[in-house]
């Protein structure tokens, strides 16, 4: 098999005596959509935010297409501009149109001219539905449509890694479709996504992996029948009990 | 799966030997900031130094301004006069403090009644933060007085008074943008529970708004730890004015440089604790530590 994308070995992260990642082995491969599950406390946001170094890591090593990018050498800014990230609460800039944070990257960090990253980010935005939004600010969207543009905000520069974290859980019921559909589409368009999350019956449908965190350390994974079905662990049992009866 | 052992719960991981080496080049790293810094430090000061060696008028301002002997010989009546502005500035900073408290929540007070008092607390501080603080020293310390209504006091009270006034103004502002910056739902979140307006105010909106603003209010505080040296202007003898007169006695400078050095060495205590203050504050946000 090529080189995964994404590859974590042996990943530990401490907050004082806190150990929340406790040698986590992950691989995400090209085109592959990889869904996190597991307690809430059981590391998957920190997993999400050590991924793109956006949190430190106390040993380990994360491999982004196979360079060592927890290297002390390695410049961060080069990697995170290399990786997509969605947040649980949208985390759009207030002060910006809709259309400039779509933008904001492309220009800044990718060095587009203007006119080429809005023509690009309008596209995405009709893509979506929200192309009259372009020039609208953010606090006027519903949640799901701030998040959808949140998600084309971190697709605009066209990452090889997409990593969304729970972005469905801070969602109006109604509104977790329209957010669950993009995701979908961006499946079908080839890209390779690990994400955090409690919608089980959307790891199931969309997921080619289902890996399941417990205080810290990978499980079980599998495909979404063999973990979500039939799983092996006792602890994975009773998580998908807990969360499948509500 | 996962072929790694994993240490029990409550053992310590014992780190690979890829994660020291890590260790050690940021340990490095650190070392070499410091060297670099260091250096830089001193080719700088180095620099200055010869330069203003090389000046033509070097030798004369060294000599007025950089005297040792006049420096020790001020030193006593400078100390003396500084003991003077360190309790002015406890006295005003209460009573800043308290003034600021006064009109940050009567700026907030909702009701067409409170209208005459919102007002007046809005022109307070429209005006205090308008006018210099040194004509502000000239009315209330001479002025008010003239009016022969209050008893004789002396001029260091009155330049408390001033500076109560003119920093009052700016420390409500301050307790005002405070006020504001806490989120809208807390206090509907008070209110919701039954809390009254002032109720809320004090149980949640307060405690809330102090600490946003407890850097800003401590640059404040830095900034009065000076000023109390305008008092002198009213002939209150503190370590500017006993300065000034050890200067004129001796047409010597260095009493100014003496009493300047003392004002920095009662400012960095401050100024430290400001600094810790922020640290501390951002290393309570864990989230994010690395960017």
């Amino acid at each position: 098999m090529s080189e995964p994308v994404l590859r974590m070995s042996g990943v530990w992260c401490a907050f004082g005596d806190h150990e929340v990642l406790r040698g986590i082995d992950l691989e995400v491969h090209r085109h592959e959509v990889v869904a996190l599950i597991g307690a809430s406390g059981s590391g998957k946001s920190t997993l999400l935010r050590t991924a793109n170094l956006l949190e430190h890591i106390d040993d380990g090593q994360i491999f982004l297409t196979g360079e060592d990018v927890s290297d002390p050498r390695v410049d961060g800014d080069a990697v995170r501009a290399r990786i997509g990230t969605v947040f649980q609460s949208y985390n759009l800039f207030p002060h910006l149109s809709v259309l400039d944070n779509v933008t904001l990257a492309a220009r800044v960090v990718h060095k587009r001219p203007r006119a080429e990253a809005e023509a690009r980010g309008r596209e995405l935005l009709a893509s979506i539905g929200l192309a009259a939004k372009a020039d609208a600010y953010p606090d006027t969207l519903s949640g799901g449509q701030q998040q959808r543009v949140a998600i084309v905000r971190a697709i605009a520069t066209d990452p090889e890694l997409l990593l969304l974290d729970e972005i469905t859980s801070a969602l109006d019921p109604e509104l977790v479709g329209e957010v669950l559909d993009l995701v979908r589409s961006l499946k079908a368009g080839g890209a390779t996504i690990l994400m955090a999350t409690h919608e089980m019956a959307f790891a199931r449908d969309v997921a080619d992996r289902v890996v399941f965190l417990d205080a810290g350390r990978v499980l079980e994974q599998g495909s979404p029948a063999e973990i979500l079905v039939a799983p092996r662990e006792p602890r994975t049992r009773e998580f998908l009990a807990r969360v499948l009866t509500h | 799966m996962s072929g790694r052992a994993v240490a029990a719960p409550g053992a310590r991981h014992a780190p690979s030997a890829l994660e020291l080496e890590r260790r050690a080049f940021r340990k490095r790293q650190g070392y070499r900031s410091v060297a670099v810094s260091l250096v830089s430090t001193l080719v700088f000061v180095g620099v200055v130094v010869l330069v203003l060696r090389a000046t033509p008028g070097w030798p004369r301002v060294a000599d007025a301004f950089f005297d040792p002997e006049a420096a020790w010989r001020s030193l006593p009546r400078v100390l003396e006069g500084l003991w003077l502005n360190v309790r002015v500035l406890l006295v005003a900073s209460v009573g800043v403090v308290l003034m600021a408290l006064l009109v940050a929540s009567v700026r907030t007070l909702r009701g067409p009644v409170f209208f005459p008092l919102r007002a007046l607390a809005a022109g307070y501080t429209d005006l205090f933060r308008g006018i210099p603080l040194i004509i502000v020293l000239y009315l209330v310390g001479f002025g008010i007085p003239g009016l022969r209504f209050f008893p004789r006091m002396d001029a260091a009270v009155w330049g408390t008074i001033a500076l109560v006034l003119v920093y009052g103004a700016y420390v409500a502002e301050v307790f005002r943008a405070g006020i504001e910056a806490v989120h809208p739902s807390q206090r509907l979140a008070a209110r919701g529970l039954g809390l009254s307006h002032g109720q809320t105010m004090r149980r949640v909106v307060l405690p809330q708004a102090l600490r946003k603003v407890t850097p800003a209010l401590m640059n404040d505080f830095v900034a009065l730890q000076k000023d109390v040296g305008l008092i002198s202007v009213l002939g209150a003898v503190d370590a500017v004015r006993a300065a000034q007169i050890e200067t004129s006695r001796y047409y010597d400078f260095t009493p100014y440089v003496v009493a300047g050095l003392l004002f920095v060495l009662l400012a960095l205590p401050m100024i430290r604790l400001t600094d810790w203050y922020s640290a501390r504050v951002r290393a309570r946000e864990q989230m994010g530590s690395v960017v």
